[in-house]
């Protein structure tokens, strides 16, 4: 019997990185500003199971310090965009 | 043995829970529903991926790195979505047409964020902001005795 595992994890990378395109189609044509901020919310986050996938394919430790790290950025730049909408709402009263 | 295989199943159900929330991104009709099927899926998903990884490899420094990684996602996921969320409504992203609910309608001012204790009852089950016309009949139970 082949290794079981060989075989699942590469086609969950390859189901990752189409996640990753339904994800991207949507920051492309999403009708608004805050579905732009969501897509690129969850692309960060597919990208942090695919390096997880990645470490456990190679066995190297030192790339869970970049999903983490990734983890990190990811949130503040989510809040800050956030941040941003709403203030940009508040202040100028329009949408868009 | 049973090791690789319990590593196959997580990877296998993180993947599927990752690729649902991805139709659902491009699927869904309405900002906020999309946010509903992909902020909690992905971050699931993304948990079932390193919960493989804990169990591929169980070393210290691997599993407390999934660990931290986990925990944080868990942690931060919903504070990011809760935000994005509020920033949309309050930028007045419509919601969907046939949506039949808003609960924070007429009760939710934009301008200084701020919820108000007593509902109004005549519309707000219509789904439309304050200052849009409403043209529809508001769905109401007769019998709601409200």
């Amino acid at each position: 019997m082949t290794h079981f595992l060989d075989i699942a994890v590469p086609v969950a990378m390859i189901f990752l990185t189409a996640t990753i395109f339904m994800a991207f189609v949507r920051l492309i044509k999403g009708p608004s500003f805050p579905d732009r901020v969501v897509a690129l919310d969850i692309m960060t986050t597919v990208a942090m199971g695919l390096i997880g996938l990645y470490a456990m394919e190679t066995g190297e430790a030192i790339f869970l310090d970049v999903a983490l790290l990734l983890a990190l950025v990811s949130f503040l730049g989510t809040v800050a965009f956030a941040y941003y909408v709403e203030r940009r709402q508040l202040a100028t009263g329009s949408s868009e | 043995m049973i090791q690789d295989m319990l590593c196959a199943v997580l990877v296998i159900l993180g993947t599927l829970f990752i690729v649902i929330a991805g139709i659902g991104i491009l699927r869904m009709p309405d900002l906020f529903m999309r946010m509903s099927c992909t902020s909690k899926a992905t971050t699931l998903g993304m948990g079932f991926i390193m919960a493989a990884l804990a169990v591929r490899f169980p070393h210290l420094e691997i599993v407390t790195r999934a660990l931290v990684i986990t925990l944080f996602a868990f942690l931060t996921a919903p504070v990011a979505a809760h935000m994005i969320a509020r920033a949309a409504y309050v930028s007045r992203v419509p919601l969907w047409k046939e949506s039949v609910v808003d609960q924070l309608c007429n009760r939710y001012d934009r301008c200084t964020c701020t919820l108000e204790s007593c509902p109004v009852v005549d519309d707000s089950m219509t789904g439309r902001f304050r200052d849009e016309p409403a043209t529809e009949e508001p769905r109401r139970d007769e019998d709601a005795g409200v």
